[in-house]
């Protein structure tokens, strides 16, 4: 579905990422855990296109999409609901979601609607208010509601869980899980590793820029030294 | 003891106050408004997609009627025209987003504001060597002969001014809140990452919106030039009432641009008849800096309603 080979990006003169390869499968559900300030991020931001990649590949099922810009990685069917819930504050929810089918215009976009609205009740309720005034969970259901109205075969998830109290972390978590059976595959990014471990398939340990370890999502779980250093057991 | 007034008052003043006097600033008012109410619904476009106040606005106008008088003097009937007035004015509409912000990618909404005066500053000099220095003026749509209305006179040319600023109005009501179209501008305004995500073209809805403004200001220019008369430089006057106007009205909302530019219209035009014609800039800006005290969103702004 998605491999990344040798992906650097920059900020400046500063290099962030230093030649990340990853590769995610068709159905997977992949995190990718580390400390703050680790690059991943900048890793998802590169995937979706609005940083650019200083050196590097990233291929999209099968076809090269480095030099391509975000909202036609979109087009494509790569989504990414980015980190700090960035909606659009002066629009309704119900405009938000709209604007997530923006390059659809036919009946599924009704039936995509009440999909999300049966993910994430709240949201119906609160429909016609400005999004701008939904509680930080509400909002970061909204930009993956959002996102996932763009009809994606892959989910980029930008630390879906920050800032939220552990109740919405349990009930996010617990959608992008479900997402399996949309046969959405998921790349979640995650400084919350454990939770974010425990629904996925498979998982990559990031560390100053750098995948320094990777494997099948228990292994990880069980392995000491990530233990001790990202799950704080 | 001096003798009492006459029992009432001022009104029997030889200045006193008459309706039609009051009728015929109220229609001069309302002409002069709705220009401004075009320039402002000129700014709030760009403003709307992309946070930059358009300092270049005023030239749209100018270009309008300066390129419809030259077209018109070479033998081309008038509406041909001014279709091409509009028509060529978005083209330098895009071409400024293109060639000037666009290339500044990157750069503060401070740093293309500062851009656009430039762009302004340049359009002017450009009209000027092109076309020249003189007043021109160009024929009416419907003739030059006043309606009597209670007293007041007003010319059919600012009937057109005045249904040409509800039309562009009522267009740009529907386009922002009922098209798709329209709510990405407005998406790309609020979030342009997040615009970007969803797969709007970013870069397309800013020079969507700088066409839009361009034919906004063209048509106002179009269709003032009979009555106020066109040069080079008229453009920078109507950039700051529009804007004016539009800060009024709440920057952002169509029909705040709409209110806010007749009330400039009028709080002008009842200055120059009541006070006198020295003091109807000063006043005009005096009542919207009173108003922006009491009200910083402007009549019909929505507040900045954010979440962090």
């Amino acid at each position: 579905m998605l491999q990344v080979e040798n992906l650097s990006s920059r900020y400046g003169r500063i290099e962030v990422l230093h030649g990340v390869d990853l590769e995610v499968y068709s159905g997977e559900i992949v995190s990718v855990v580390g400390a703050n300030g680790a690059g991943k991020t900048t890793l998802l931001k590169c995937l979706s296109g609005v940083q650019p990649a200083s050196g590097g590949k990233v291929h999209f099922r099968g076809e090269d999409i480095s030099a391509r810009p975000a909202h036609r990685r979109t087009a494509l069917g790569l989504a990414q609901a980015p980190e700090g819930r960035q909606i659009f504050t002066n629009l309704s929810v119900e405009e938000n979601l709209r604007l997530g089918a923006y390059l659809f215009n036919d009946d599924r976009i009704a039936k995509d609607m009440d999909e999300a609205f049966r993910l994430f009740p709240i949201l119906k309720e609160r429909r016609n208010t400005s999004a701008g005034g939904l509680s930080g969970g509400q909002q970061q259901m909204l930009a993956v509601a959002r996102a996932l109205m763009s009809r994606p075969s892959c989910l980029l998830l930008d630390e879906p869980s920050m800032g939220l109290a552990p109740k919405l972390v349990e009930q996010i978590l617990d959608v992008v899980k479900n997402l399996r059976s949309l046969e959405v595959t998921v790349l979640m990014v995650e400084q919350n590793a454990l939770a974010a471990l425990a629904i996925s398939d498979r998982g990559y340990v990031m560390e100053t820029g750098r995948i320094v370890m990777s494997g099948p999502a228990d292994e990880l779980i069980a392995d000491k030294g990530v233990r001790e250093a990202y799950l704080g057991i | 003891m001096a003798p009492p007034p006459p029992n009432n008052g001022r009104r029997t003043d030889r200045q006193g106050w008459h309706m039609s006097e009051f009728l015929q600033f109220l229609f001069s008012g309302i002409t002069v408004g709705s220009v401004y109410a075009l320039v402002a619904l000129g700014f709030i476009l760009i403003f709307n997609a992309s946070g930059v106040v358009n300092f270049a606005q005023g030239e749209f106008v100018m270009l309008g009627g300066m390129i419809t008088y030259f077209t018109y003097a070479a033998g081309v009937p008038l509406a041909a025209a001014a279709v091409f007035a509009i028509v060529v004015t978005c083209v330098v509409g895009v071409a400024l987003n293109k060639l000037a912000i666009e290339p500044a990618r990157g750069a503060s909404v401070v740093a293309l504001i500062i851009i656009t005066i430039g762009a302004s500053i340049f359009l002017r000099g450009l009209a000027q060597v092109v076309f020249d220095k003189q007043l021109h003026r160009f024929p009416s749509i419907s003739g030059d002969d006043p309606i009597a209305i209670g007293g007041a006179t007003i010319l059919p040319q600012s009937l057109w001014i005045v249904g040409g600023a509800l039309a562009a109005f009522l267009a740009l009501y529907l386009f922002f809140a009922r098209t798709l179209t329209g709510k990405a501008v407005v998406a790309t305004a609020n979030n342009k990452l997040a615009a970007q995500l969803v797969g709007i073209g970013t870069n397309n809805m800013m020079t969507l919106s700088f066409a839009l403004a361009a034919a906004v200001g063209a048509l106002g220019g179009v269709l003032m030039t009979p009555i106020t008369l066109t040069s080079y430089d008229v453009g920078l006057t109507l950039a700051l009432k529009g804007f004016a106007g539009a800060i009024l009205g709440g920057m952002g909302s169509p029909f705040g641009a709409l209110v806010g530019g007749l009330l400039v219209g009028l709080i002008e035009a009842m200055t120059a008849g009541y006070i006198s014609s020295e003091y109807k800039d000063a006043v005009a800006f005096i009542v919207i800096l009173l108003v922006l005290f009491v009200m910083p969103n402007g009549l019909f702004g929505r507040s900045a309603l954010e979440r962090v």
